[in-house]
């Protein structure tokens, strides 16, 4: 089975959600939609407060090339717009909507309903999906419409669509595959000829046999539409951090991305199954991306649930859906326990990154005494970037950052297999951000 | 509502410094055990002085140097275990007291504690012992001397055949019925904990393969028997228990193999070429000079990197 090297084998912890279908959320009453969503540069408001504003109305957006607009995710007033907490830590510019919860008014219908894929162009695939505000919602949060817009010298030869899903505990994409897989093979196909890519490869993890059976069969028996050739859904070994971009273009092309490079350097370009979907519907159909499927999980949860969310119902509002917390509830983290962000409060809305919302209760969450490094070497052993994490810990902590940066700091993605793995327990990640954060500030 | 704040990941695996450490001696216990069986009394004796006195020398040192107290990391408790496995059993009693001392203090704290020291500790006790008091340390007591069933002293298998050409079975080797160290004679106990240790993931087995495999191919040319070298002597101690020691050795797979396989020949070189019968000990103190080194120029190439 194809994987890439080294990695880690948590525990998966998704047999509580996987099974459960995506339910839509109870629409909330007030939603705070931040206006930095992605990677990138952040939006300007395009409304004031006290103006009314209608469903998928754009409120936000910006003239910078690497951006994603954002929209009003309910009808309603805004009555704010102010610096608020962003679930992965700072305080950013937002617009607070309240509503009625009346909902009636339909969003407009995309020219292109009727129209098949060999009819749409690149170019207008492009601007519907600027238009939505799609961004990768693998949890990487890179706008769409620019990953669609590779470089004239840029030849991008394959799409290769991310079902992996590695994190322990969410399995959003894992329902999406199950449910929406004519969608995800038909943004999947936009993407494809945005690009001008003749072939297309889903990845997904051996865990989810049922996603790869549903995928091929939705391939295979639509050779009607398969105007590409080569679509093919790949098996890949369970196995974390199978989901990093660097990790599946190398599992399934053997290709490595250049340091510093992105994957159309190599002729690639990676979209996240939820991503498709979202493209699919924003061509299709006409709608911004202003909900967005999110895990809620989780030993601190009462009844976790796999829930289709409005982009900016706070996690409150969320959890009260979920029989709310439990007594011993003790962490919460947006994203998985891998990579994600602890929060404070529970008063931060759901963004377009946010795949989960996991609970975690005192018994499952591990505060542990950090020992001096004991050279184990587990961490270099494991460490999928071929990296040397102990050193770059050492390096960031003791501020030889020119050290840092010549072993490769900046190459490290995050992942956190070294902290998984360290026995002497200790931040490596938090260390290497702490380098990677002074470099910029030097430069 | 107070939720704990702290960064990604917020899982981790079961292992920590404590637990690897408590595995590592647990794995030593069948060869402690068969050294007691062998040795009688006197040997767990010096064990247990051996680990009292490290792990009492490593509070004082915590204390005077105003450190967090480390002895319930067990790092001290191992490397006073290590020591009494390669000593003498009919070392005095107080011999093996200094030697535990002198590991800690000079092996261990002085350079900064837990992860910090160059040597291995445990064998920089030994060299010690071996330096001050030579005459003890090589006076062998045979297996079950203990009992008056045999003669009260012997040479060891190794030094039996580098002074006087006289072999052992290849079966007392593997029981461990011969004279020798108090942890190293059967080569069945050390074998049942290695392999325990490379099941449980602890050890990486890049060392004790290169390691073995470097003694077996190097006697194998030098015309000497390559199954009597790895099984006679402190060999397969040092290969499972000694050379994979986390701090003294490389952490990278490259510098693993440099490791052993350097180790593997200079074992072989003072066995069979210089005055002393064996050279395990040496061979990895001298092989722990070069892990900075051999960790700095074995870096692994970062992905999508070129050379």
């Amino acid at each position: 089975m194809k994987t890439f090297a080294k990695g880690i084998h948590p525990s998966y912890c998704k047999n509580e959600t996987k099974g459960l279908r995506i339910v839509e959320a109870i629409a909330p009453l007030k939603v705070i939609i931040l206006l930095h969503q992605n990677l990138g540069a952040s939006c300007e408001p395009l409304v004031k407060v006290g103006d009314d504003v209608a469903l998928g109305q754009k409120i936000g957006e910006t003239s910078k090339f690497v951006s994603a607009p954002v929209h009003a995710s309910i009808a309603g007033k805004v009555t704010k717009i102010e610096k608020l907490p962003h679930p992965c830590g700072t305080n950013v510019l937002s617009i607070v909507i309240e509503g009625s919860g009346d909902d009636s008014r339909k969003l407009e219908n995309s020219i292109f309903e009727s129209r098949g894929i060999e009819n749409i162009s690149h170019l207008e695939i492009r601007a519907a999906v600027k238009e939505a505000g799609i961004v990768g919602l693998g949890g990487a949060v890179f706008p769409a419409y620019v990953k669609l817009s590779p470089p004239k010298d840029k030849k991008i030869d394959t799409i290769l669509v991310n079902g992996c899903e590695c994190e322990p505990y969410i399995t959003a994409d894992h329902r999406i595959m199950l449910e929406r897989a004519e969608d995800v093979v038909k943004g999947a196909k936009l993407v494809a000829k945005a690009c001008n890519a003749g072939r297309i490869i889903f990845g997904v993890e051996a865990n989810k046999k049922d996603a790869i059976k549903v995928l091929r069969e939705v391939v295979r028996h639509k050779p009607e539409e398969g105007i590409y050739d080569g679509l093919e859904v790949v098996e890949l070994a369970t196995k974390y951090p199978q989901g990093g971009e660097k990790m599946l273009i190398k599992a399934v092309l053997d290709r490595a991305v250049p340091s510093g490079g992105l994957p159309l350097d190599v002729g690639v370009v990676v979209a996240n199954v939820g991503s498709c979907v979202a493209i699919a519907e924003a061509v299709f159909m006409g709608l911004p991306l202003i909900k967005r499927v999110v895990t809620v999980t989780g030993s601190g949860i009462c009844e976790p649930k796999n829930l289709l969310v409005r982009i900016g119902t706070t996690f409150k509002d969320i959890i009260e859906q979920c029989g709310g917390l439990t007594a011993d509830a003790y962490k919460v983290i947006m994203g998985g326990p891998m990579m994600g962000v602890a929060q404070y409060t529970l008063d931060v809305p759901v963004v377009k990154a946010t795949s989960c919302i996991l609970v975690l209760a005192k018994k499952d969450v591990e505060e542990e005494k950090i020992y001096p490094c004991i050279k184990c070497g587990r961490c270099v052993r494991n460490c999928p970037m071929n990296l040397v994490p102990t050193r770059l810990a050492a390096y960031a902590n003791s501020g030889k950052f020119s050290d840092f940066d010549e072993w490769g700091g900046q190459d490290c993605m995050e992942c956190g297999c070294c902290v998984y793995v360290c026995p002497a327990k200790i931040p490596i990640v938090q260390l290497v951000k702490l380098g990677k954060l002074k470099l910029r500030q030097m430069k | 509502m107070n939720f704990l704040l702290s960064p990604a990941p917020h899982i981790r695996d079961n292992k920590s410094v404590t637990i690897i450490m408590c595995v590592v001696m647990l794995a030593l216990l069948p060869a402690t055990l068969g050294g007691v069986y062998f040795f009688g009394w006197s040997a767990a004796i010096l064990v247990l002085l051996s680990v009292i006195s490290a792990v009492a020398t490593e509070l004082v040192m915590n204390k005077m140097m105003k450190r967090e107290v480390s002895i319930m990391d067990g790092s001290a408790a191992l490397t006073g275990l290590l020591l009494a496995l390669c000593v003498s059993p009919s070392l005095p009693y107080y011999q093996v007291v200094f030697g535990a001392i002198f590991a800690i203090i000079i092996g261990k704290q002085l350079f900064g504690g837990l992860g910090f020291n160059v040597f291995n500790p445990a064998l920089v006790g030994r060299a010690f012992l071996a330096a001050a008091f030579p005459v003890h340390m090589t006076t062998w007591a045979n297996a079950f001397a203990y009992r008056g069933l045999d003669a009260v002293t012997q040479a060891t298998p190794l030094a039996a055949m580098k002074f006087s050409g006289q072999g052992t079975s290849y079966l007392a080797l593997f029981y461990g019925n011969v004279g020798g160290c108090i942890g190293e004679t059967s080569v069945l106990l050390l074998l049942l904990g290695g392999l325990y240790l490379l099941y449980k993931g602890i050890i990486d087995w890049r060392i004790p393969i290169s390691y073995l495999g470097t003694v077996a191919v190097l006697s194998f040319v030098f015309k000497a028997d390559p199954i009597f070298h790895l099984l006679a002597g402190g060999l397969l101690l040092g290969a499972f228990f000694m050379a994979t020691d986390y701090v003294t050795s490389p952490i990278t797979a490259k510098g693993m193999w440099i490791f052993g396989i350097g180790a593997g020949i200079l074992v072989v070189i003072i066995r069979l070429f210089s005055g002393l019968p064996e050279g395990v000990m040496y061979s990895i103190l001298f092989m722990n000079a070069f892990v900075p080194l051999i960790n700095r120029y074995t870096r692994p190439r970062i992905l999508g990197r070129k050379k």
